[in-house]
């Protein structure tokens, strides 16, 4: 039955995500922006809201509501419209936990969920770059390979988001030589293994909050039940679908950002004797801002639920990305265009936004939903 | 809770629908080459074919909204490159009737097939600057102007006609009149010559001295409201129809998009050329990454027009919406088919095969019912909060 009504619940979620996303988050991007970092305290009180381990089970500690991949892509959407950078780094652990809690085995759950569902806030993450250019995932270098009951690790991966923080890492990397994605598998890895090396990226263009890292594997001995997922390990396809929702799902809520923010602005900048927005150039970009946020945010739900119907949400995720990709960006770009010279002074967020939407629209593994 | 799947009786329904279109598919070139013909009431393949209302009889209250349905239905059915096999009864002048006729007026006409006279010569898109008048004489309304575009002008049995009253009232003073086929004074100029939809009949219309009974002017009200905001109620009624008419329209383009797609995919994987969705982008060939690019914007414009027909389920407002979902289908119906073309080669631009005529067919869809750039600017003021005046 085609609906989009959201539960009670859900709106609860998002307006309590909004309001702390106006109040909190989007006050500190800029200078998080600079610091190339978020503050702890931040990380703190939103880690005392509780979204992180709303959906572990009870078994596990955790608050035990209905794993949805659409409140996940309500939230990513309500704190990306404040700062897709501090929202981000607010809930990177769920890039470890939500896979967790989809397709972990019941003794990867009780060993690893509880962590995340006390008072402290424990860090975790997810790696997926590697440093070859082009996106082909199935030809990632990084591997496991079988070493008794246990597993080793070799490679290194690039721009993993909260990297140096975490406690734990889901690193994805081939595990064997089945063809494409069927050969790659998710492990759960403690960065105080050895072998684990954690070192700063000099930097990136955007998402800078999120304090990207480089992790090397140095033949990294793992357990056999590191694979996610326990045995052989859990088809990965479903995290990706996770991935692509929740980084497209951050990217609709900040072209929201832009698009609000440029209105008043159009409305307000006078050129020629009237203000620009009554000039049709100007109100049909902001328009064609408005009729795509409406439409990149059906697409996200729509493989939200997809997923959460329990049915393969992999082509509805992917058609959703590659909608978001081609969209968003350009918003982030014309919200720029239409303050002029002042999108391109660091004193507005249009150029923060213009780069954190890039590094949203190309880096796959910022959030999960 | 969100939701987007179809319960297997919905399913079944579209099923049907397609079935239906695609029996149709047979006589599409025909009248695509003999524009000249009229279709008949219905073809010998209907008996096949259940009528809708029977179709959806038995539905579950806890299902689909209606107006969603209907909107996947036209999707379904515009998807096929063919020709309805029964023609639908009313038209547009039918919705404009129900939306701002009195209930005398309803009961005496609802049951006749009547088009909708707007657009004139000099005035397409901006509605207020129609010319055709109407000037009351003794106990008739004398009807003066040419009027051009009318779907289904040719077959239909009547047509609302808009006119104003008062040119100094501005939008204040257009009112609609029912006029009937055979009337004195109206004339039916000529049938048009299109690019598509040739199947469609478009009549252009001239009125002189043509006198309506004092009765006929729809909703009965011959007040003249002053001011710049002002429009009669029977304007205003009439313009509301289009928020209920402009997602149907957007998901005919958005049907012809789906049939150029559906097309196209399934000549390139004949040829080997598929999406693997789980393949990164640099690993797909230009054809297959225009295919999954096309994918995508057929369903993000399908989600516009499910939001804008759930919203009015809901009896929520849905202007801005509606607005919304014509814009996403108008620019579909162009982008879908011209790159779906592209993907294929030169054989897409060959008769035979029906893909042209899915451009063809297609390309209305961003310019009636309110052009592409009309809703920007509906959308636009909406937004902003300005008035009609403070954005032209």
């Amino acid at each position: 039955m085609i609906s989009f009504a959201l539960t009670d619940e859900q709106n609860q979620v998002r307006d309590t995500l909004t309001a702390f996303a106006e109040n909190e988050l989007a006050p500190r991007a800029r200078s998080a922006d600079q610091a190339r970092g978020a503050p702890a305290e931040l990380l703190d009180t939103a880690w005392s809201l509780g979204f992180t381990g709303l959906s572990i089970p009870e078994g596990c500690g955790g608050g035990g509501a209905r794993r949805s991949h659409l409140t996940g892509a309500l939230m990513l959407e309500a704190l990306g419209y404040g700062c897709a950078g501090l929202a981000g780094a607010a809930l990177s652990s769920m890039l470890f936990v939500n896979p967790l809690i989809d397709l972990g085995s019941e003794e990867q759950k009780l060993r690893y969920l509880p962590a995340f569902c006390g008072e402290t806030r424990c860090a975790a993450s997810l790696a997926l770059h590697e440093a070859a250019s082009g996106v082909d995932l199935a030809g990632m270098a990084t591997r496991a390979e079988r070493s008794g009951t246990g597993w080793i690790m070799t490679g290194a991966k690039r721009l993993v988001p909260m990297g140096e923080g975490a406690n734990h890492l889901l690193v994805l990397a081939r595990a064997s030589h089945a063809p494409g994605l069927a050969g790659i598998r998710a492990f759960i890895v403690g960065t105080d293994a050895a072998g684990v090396t954690i070192t700063p990226e000099r930097g990136t263009i955007g998402l800078t909050a999120l304090g990207f890292a480089r992790v090397e594997f140095a033949g990294v001995r793992l357990e056999g039940d590191a694979v996610l997922g326990g045995g052989d390990g859990a088809d990965i396809r479903p995290l990706l679908a996770s991935l692509r929702i929740g980084g497209a799902a951050l990217a609709t809520g900040l072209a929201r950002a832009v698009t609000d923010f440029a209105i008043p602005y159009a409305k307000q900048r006078v050129a020629f004797g009237e203000p620009i927005a009554r000039k049709q150039s100007i109100a049909f970009m902001l328009a064609d801002m408005h009729i795509e946020c409406d439409a990149m945010r059906w697409m996200v739900w729509k493989a939200a639920a997809e997923a959460d119907a329990g049915r393969d949400a992999t082509r509805a995720s992917v058609l959703a990305r590659n909608y978001v990709n081609r969209h968003a960006f350009k918003i982030a770009d014309d919200g720029l265009q239409i303050f002029g010279g002042h999108g391109y002074i660091r004193d507005l967020p249009l150029e923060m936004w213009l780069r954190n939407m890039r590094m949203l629209t190309i880096h796959d593994a910022i959030a999960a939903a | 809770m969100v939701d987007f799947s179809l319960s297997d009786p919905d399913r079944a329904v579209l099923d049907g629908v397609a079935a239906e279109a695609k029996a149709g598919e047979k006589y599409a070139r025909h009248y695509d080459d003999h524009e000249e013909e009229v279709l008949p009431k219905s073809f010998p393949e209907a008996s096949g074919f259940p009528p809708i209302q029977q179709r959806l009889r038995g539905r579950s209250g806890h299902d689909t909204p209606m107006l969603v349905l209907q909107v996947l239905m036209r999707i379904e059915r515009e998807a096929h490159c063919g020709v309805p096999l029964r023609q639908p009864p009313t038209a547009l002048g039918n919705a404009a009737l129900d939306a701002a006729g009195t209930a005398v007026q309803k009961a005496r006409w609802g049951h006749l097939m009547l088009a909708m006279s707007i657009t004139e010569p000099g005035a397409g898109s901006d509605t207020k600057a129609i010319q055709t008048t109407a000037r009351l004489d003794g106990d008739a309304w004398v009807l003066n102007g040419d009027k051009i575009f009318v779907t289904n002008g040719v077959r239909c049995d009547g047509t609302i006609v808009w006119a104003t009253v008062d040119k100094s009232a501005g939008r204040g003073g257009i009112k609609s009149f029912l006029v009937m086929k055979g009337t004195p004074g109206f004339e039916l100029v000529r049938k048009e010559r299109k690019l598509g939809i040739r199947a469609s009949d478009t009549a252009a219309y001239a009125f002189r001295d043509c006198r309506v009974p004092r009765d006929h002017l729809i909703g009965g009200d011959e007040s003249v409201p002053r001011g710049e905001r002002e429009g009669s109620a029977s304007y205003k009624g009439v313009l509301k129809t289009f928020n209920m008419t402009r997602p149907f329209v957007a998901a005919g383009g958005i049907g012809k998009a789906l049939g150029a797609f559906r097309f196209a995919r399934d000549r390139l994987a004949e040829a080997g050329i598929v999406v693997d969705v789980d393949e990164g982008p640099t690993c797909r060939s230009a054809a297959a990454q225009a295919l999954l690019d096309i994918e995508a914007d057929i369903e993000a414009a399908t989600l516009t027009v499910l939001r804008a027909a759930w919203l009015a389920s809901q009896g929520k407002p849905n202007n801005l919406e509606a607005s919304v979902a014509k814009a996403k289908g108008g620019e579909l119906c162009r982008s879908g088919p011209q790159r779906a073309m592209e993907a294929l080669g030169a054989m897409s631009l060959s008769h035979d095969y029906p893909i042209e005529q899915y451009l063809r067919d297609g390309r209305i869809t961003d310019i009636y019912e309110g052009t592409g750039q009309i809703q920007r600017l509906v959308i636009a003021r909406e937004i902003l909060g300005y008035s009609s005046e403070e954005l032209t």
